[in-house]
């Protein structure tokens, strides 16, 4: 077999693995700690004649390990349960705004991706130059503010005090795309500056550490022109540790949307499940938190799988 | 070594240090009680109350001091505990090594394999919201940190000379694992304790913001925000304040740990 096939398949493997281990280490972490569904639905303080009634009903006396793959057996079928507080399907609801906070994720991920790689590009042209130094400063600054905290900065300057864009970022289905892009332009903005301070930090550090390397001196001693050098020799090396950077990051940007998502009002996958976890809607938090926690598998597994793909070594073994 | 102290790190350390001491001496600097009622909603600012007051006219500079003292408490007290467990977990796994190893340095990876906000936000669902155990879940979510650091850090001073003549001598565990390992340890360890500081910082305020971290009435960082950020459409900037003592802390902290980090690199020679 070709060893990239093998080395791919490996990867896909762990993943699905990492992905199994995470949906039980969510669950059994509803099942470890003190309180259950019951409990949450009733309150502190129910009667413990109500509780063992409830807990018979929704069949929570079965043993942990049952109620676990039968939970699992619904998720690979698409089917993820009722929710406790308005017996909604779960599945449905989480359509819907899983569609929603895609949406945002990605018109931010494409601002935001080349930017950044643009941003460290230049941060490592001018390096230790004022345009580098300037770049420095303000990923310093965004990265010691919280998510939340640049939402309502950005809303306060630009919504209140310029007047563009609402404050709220309202959306449904009977807006056309165009109508959809000016509701989400400022959560985007905010999650844009989220994770371009990382990405482009990172990028830099990529780049520089290249740069360091003999074949770049070659290619200075040459006498190429900086930017020649970086395009043609850095660049084409660099891009499996910037796919790295990028996926790491946008995975990042998926936490990112829950607290975006609960700042602009915006009806997505964040703001479902921080309201479930007020209401201590068990089924819907487990739900949410395995969909969270599979995208952020994924990119992770897909960084990896680019990075296996991108290393001429493994592409072409001797 | 202290004389040569860079101006950064200098401004970094008075800053910092500004902080502890207000949130230790909370209740002598703050004008008026935590959750005293002193005047109108969100009253402008004015001689009597420096910032103004907040959404039910209690007087904003109190409540961030009073929230200062909480959010860095919680902050704190969640470092230490990360850091005690990862990173006595993290040496142990090093000096052991083979199957105690593994068992550990998998179930890490399978913890990091989740975003810790989505794990703390499925925990919170579940027990009851109370200081001791917001403490308790962010400590150890984010233990896998300083577990993986000091581990990394450990394995490769395991192998030097100076720890296999201590094994020869006939040390036991605790002798190699305190006596020589964790002096070496310790520059990348206090450097990157200041980083896990913000982060749990961050943590707390985010968690304080979506309803899920300190209760009213007691003040933080993030609540603060929450409270106050229905005035922001009116043009009141009250909740942006937070945003201001976080940044300045996280940049002070910042500063220090990159001194540190930087004073200990150029020391021995390069090892990070």
């Amino acid at each position: 077999m070709h060893p990239i096939i093998k080395l791919v398949s490996q990867r896909l493997a762990l993943g699905l693995l990492l992905l199994f281990g995470a949906s039980a280490l969510i669950f059994g972490l509803t099942e470890a700690l003190p309180g259950d569904a019951a409990q949450a639905v009733l309150g502190q303080s129910a009667t413990p004649e109500a509780l063992a009634n409830l807990r018979e009903e929704m069949g929570l006396n079965r043993p942990a390990l049952t109620r676990y793959f039968e939970w699992l057996g619904g998720i690979v079928q698409g089917d993820l349960g009722q929710s406790l507080t308005n017996k909604l399907d779960i599945a449905e609801s989480i359509g819907k705004r899983l569609g929603n906070t895609l949406f945002l994720a990605c018109v931010a991920a494409i601002v935001s991706v080349p930017l950044a790689i643009f941003l460290g590009l230049l941060a490592v042209r001018y390096r230790n130059r004022w345009p580098d130094k300037l770049i420095s400063a303000i990923t310093l600054t965004t990265v010691s503010i919280p998510e939340f905290l640049i939402g309502y900065v950005v809303i306060y300057y630009v919504s209140v005090k310029l007047g563009w864009f609402s404050s709220l970022a309202m959306i449904n289905d009977s807006m056309s795309f165009g109508q959809k892009l000016n509701a989400i332009a400022l959560p985007a903005f905010v999650l844009t500056l989220v994770v371009l301070a990382q990405m482009m930090r990172m990028t830099r550090a990529a780049i520089l550490n290249l740069m360091q390397s003999a074949y770049i001196e070659t290619a200075e001693l040459k006498g190429l022109s900086t930017f020649q050098v970086i395009a043609r020799h850095a660049f084409p090396n660099a891009i499996s540790p910037i796919v790295n950077v990028v996926m790491l990051n946008l995975a990042y940007l998926v936490v990112g949307v829950v607290v975006v998502e609960v700042v602009f009002v915006y009806p997505g996958m964040g703001q479902y499940l921080v309201d479930a976890v007020t209401k201590r809607d068990v089924p819907v938090v487990l739900a949410c938190g395995v969909v969270f926690a599979a995208v952020y598998i994924g990119l992770n597994m897909v960084a990896d799988i680019v990075s296996i793909l991108a290393n001429p070594r493994l592409r072409h073994p001797k | 070594m202290i004389k040569n102290i860079p101006l950064s790190a200098l401004i970094g350390l008075i800053f910092t240090g500004a902080y502890f001491f207000v949130a230790i001496a909370a209740p002598l600097i703050a004008p008026y009680g935590m959750a005293e009622v002193v005047g109108d909603v969100w009253e402008p600012a004015s001689s009597k109350h420096l910032l103004g007051t907040d959404n039910i006219g209690r007087d904003l500079l109190t409540r961030m001091i009073y929230g200062g003292r909480t959010t860095i408490f919680i902050a704190a007290a969640a470092t230490l505990l990360s850091f005690l467990t990862g990173t006595s977990l993290g040496l142990l796994a090093a000096v052991l090594g083979g199957w105690a190893d593994q068992a550990l340095s998998r179930t890490v990876d399978l913890i990091m394999s989740i975003p810790s906000l989505i794990l703390a936000l499925v925990i919170l669902a579940i027990v009851p919201v109370t200081v001791p155990i917001l403490i308790l879940v962010m400590g150890l979510l984010d233990a896998t940190r300083p577990y993986r650091l000091s581990r990394s850090v450990a394995v490769d001073i395991n192998v030097m000379d100076y720890v296999e003549a201590a094994k020869l001598r006939g040390e036991g565990r605790a002798w190699i694992i305190f006596r020589e390992i964790l002096p070496n340890a310790l520059s990348p360890l206090v450097a990157e304790f200041g980083l896990r500081f913000i982060f749990m910082v961050l943590f707390i305020s985010t968690l304080s913001f979506l309803g899920l971290g300190v209760q009213p009435p007691l003040a933080d960082w993030g609540g603060i925000v929450k409270e106050n950020k229905d005035g922001i459409v009116y043009g009141i900037g009250a909740a942006l304040y937070p945003a201001v003592a976080i940044a300045t802390l996280a940049i002070s902290v910042n500063l220090v740990a990159d001194w540190v980090l930087n004073r200990t690199t150029s020391l021995k020679g390069g090892r990070g």
